[in-house]
């Protein structure tokens, strides 16, 4: 189990190396100018092409990028100097390096911008599953009547709907034309500072995202009691007398959950990755938000930092995947 | 004689589907007594499961129309509302499945499901005791070591192992019968042997009635007192196992047997199938049901055969032996055309 775990790790530190690189080089030999981010914002918008030429020097972009990716991946482990404009700001491990539009640590901004989306992504995903699989149980056991074929029509049309607009319509809704009780102007409030409006301010990103997330747990557990439920054991577990609770949760709802929990562990990671129209939508500052404006602003190490949270965030929740399952399920075996 | 522990009288089922009434059971009587073995027979999609499985009243109320009565200890089962259903199960009438690897839960530990079945029947019972009862039981159906395969998961178990776990399950709560259905289906030979073997031991042992479901003849010549053929979700020949073995009654029968292959005998003989195919429960052929497939429609006058169903009723054997045939004298037909083909050391056996 042990080793099986170290292993994990290790190919992971493969891939996140491998997605670094690859942002990395599509700066370098991208068809932008990379430093012109940086050049913008230091000269308030009057990036003349000499001043551009001693940005690009002082990033680093006329050495061989061997030697500054080493710099890079150096600077996440020990903490590095960087000097900009003449001015040496020192970067603390892990360093992602300077944002070129704030010319602050990327780290310190996004320590500020994970809890947001991990809480998004926590209350999501638990609505996800609190909502999803109860519904699916409910209605593969009225399997075939009105209330189980109305269920799984209007599941689909929900999430037919195009995300963005499904989102765009709970805004409106419960944001500005009716309010909720317990719902709050949507944004982001740290727990620590204040948990009520913490709460109050996901609770509507909460909502959109696990009403339209719940609706395909519903189909998949559905499917998998349906399946669960006409398997042999379920009939010997119901010849033994069992109580028909017994029958289906003990029995049949256990082993319907080892699918369910598969997709579940990649759909958390993708949430931690960052939601993006949930955080534009919702006004939340988070990675996913953080990431697509740095992408506009080609400011390469926020882009580079938030594809690397996003990497870990699902190597270990896929990770955690195969762990889960190993202890679902006592016929797996890691190795 | 004090009444039979199963009483099973006009039992029909039939499943209401979108192509129509499925008649998986027709009219069907029979009983059990305790010590005693009826083995029933029949080719897949006869009604031998289904009828079996509503003795315990395992079908869905919402998909299975049963009429008739099934009386297990006097107590009637069609109609029995579901909590009173749940104390016949498992206690009274237990039940063990075809394929053991599908019918223990793959998740839990081989004792666990056993103490689950001692503890839902005796909830005043520590886990403690349920354990130690499930390893008794273990040990009594020759799992070696007990003690520590009691924490195996099924998968660890083979075969025939967990065949075996399966019928220690079915007997933790010493059932007065005992339903096997196809115990032996899914095992090689040499371990159907061992398992039968167990199932007769245990059977003496517990003196419970069993009913063994199978389409081997094999087994049911090893294991049955009596027999009961069905064809089409009715029975068509009923009667003790070795007079129905030895003097069948009606052209299914002779058919079933003549289609058991001879391995001591002549290797060259070719096995005779019976034609055609089963009858479809949906629009079951007019008349009796086997005459499709009957070679010996001929031998009965007019066209009673495909017009009248003939009824279950005692042979030119004696009252036990039932059959349904409208064939005057079977027994001479069975004499002079049929018997040269019969394997003959599934006859010496019984």
């Amino acid at each position: 189990m042990f080793a099986y775990i170290v292993k994990r790790l290790l190919a992971g530190l493969v891939v996140l190396t491998l997605v670094s690189l690859s942002i990395f080089l599509l700066f370098w030999y991208g068809p932008s100018e990379p430093a012109r981010a940086m050049c913008d914002s230091k000269t308030s918008n009057r990036c003349s092409p000499e001043k551009l030429e001693v940005f690009t020097e002082e990033l680093g972009y006329n050495n061989p990028w061997a030697s500054e990716f080493g710099n890079y991946v150096g600077g996440i482990v020990t903490g590095r100097d960087i000097t900009v404009a003449g001015q040496t700001t020192r970067c603390e491990a892990p360093c992602l390096g300077l944002s070129y539009s704030t010319g602050k640590p990327v780290w310190e901004d996004m320590q500020s911008r994970i809890p947001a989306t991990v809480s998004i992504a926590v209350g999501g995903a638990s609505l996800y599953l609190l909502l999803g699989v109860p519904i699916g149980v409910a209605a593969s056991k009225r399997r075939g009547t009105v209330a189980d074929k109305t269920l799984v029509s209007s599941f689909l049309v929900i999430s037919s709907i195009p995300y963005y607009l499904f989102a765009l319509l709970v805004f409106l809704y419960f944001a500005v034309l009716y309010e909720l009780p317990f719902v709050g102007q949507p944004g982001y409030t740290p727990l620590t500072e204040n948990p009520a409006e913490w709460f109050g301010g996901l609770a509507l990103a909460w909502i959109c995202l696990g009403v339209f997330g719940c609706t395909a747990y519903t189909r998949y557990s559905r499917g998998a009691m349906v399946e669960a439920l006409s398997e042999d054991y379920v009939r010997t577990a119901k010849a033994k007398g069992l109580p028909q609770r017994a029958v289906v949760y003990k029995h049949a709802l256990r082993a319907a959950l080892v699918p369910v929990v598969t997709i579940f562990g990649i759909d958390f990671g993708t949430l931690l990755a960052g939601t993006i129209f949930t955080e534009k939508i919702f006004d939340i500052n988070g990675i996913g938000l953080w990431a697509l404006n740095a992408v506009g602003q080609k400011d390469l190490p926020i882009v580079q930092a938030t594809a690397l949270f996003a990497a870990i965030a699902l190597i270990v929740s896929n990770l955690v995947v195969d762990l889960l399952y190993s202890v679902l399920d006592p016929r797996v075996r890691l190795s | 004689m004090t009444e039979p522990f199963l009483v099973v009288e006009d039992l029909t089922v039939k499943f209401p589907t979108e192509d129509g009434l499925v008649n998986a059971v027709t009219e069907l009587s029979y009983s059990v007594e305790q010590g005693r073995t009826l083995g029933i027979v029949g080719e897949s999609g006869s009604g031998k499961s289904v009828s079996s499985m509503a003795v315990l009243g395992l079908h869905d109320a919402r998909t299975a129309r049963i009429t008739g009565s099934i009386k297990v200890g006097g107590q009637e089962v069609v109609g029995l509302g579901e909590s009173k259903l749940r104390k016949l199960r498992g206690r009274e009438v237990a039940m063990i499945f075809q394929d053991a690897l599908a019918a223990l839960h793959p998740f839990y530990k081989v004792g666990s499901q056993l103490a689950e079945a001692y503890l839902v029947h005796h909830p005043s019972a520590s886990k403690r005791d349920a354990r130690r009862k499930a390893i008794e039981m273990l040990d009594r159906v020759g799992i070696p070591q007990p003690d520590r395969r009691v924490d195996d998961f099924p998968h660890q178990f083979s075969g025939g192992m967990r065949q075996r776990a399966m019928i220690a399950m079915g007997l933790i709560n010493d059932p007065k019968l005992l339903i096997a259905d196809e115990p032996t289906t899914a095992l090689d030979v040499t371990v159907q042997a061992q398992i039968l073997d167990l199932l007769q031991d245990l059977q003496r042992e517990f003196d419970s009635a069993v009913i063994i479901i199978t389409h081997d003849l094999g087994v049911i010549a090893e294991m049955a007192d009596d027999i009961l053929v069905m064809y089409g979700g009715r029975g068509v020949e009923h009667g003790p196992a070795k007079e129905v073995l030895t003097r069948p009654l009606m052209p299914y029968t002779w058919g079933l047997l003549s289609s058991v292959p001879d391995v001591a005998g002549d290797t060259a003989a070719k096995l005779v199938p019976i034609p055609g195919n089963p009858p479809s429960l949906l629009d079951p052929p007019s008349g009796c049901a086997f005459h499709p497939r009957c070679a010996h429609v001929g031998k009965v006058q007019g066209n009673l055969c495909s017009t009248t169903l003939p009824r279950l009723e005692p042979g030119p054997s004696g009252p036990g032996h039932l059959t349904r045939c409208h064939l005057s004298d079977p027994a001479a037909v069975f004499e002079t055309e049929v018997l040269p083909v019969i394997a003959p050391d599934l006859l010496e056996e019984s």
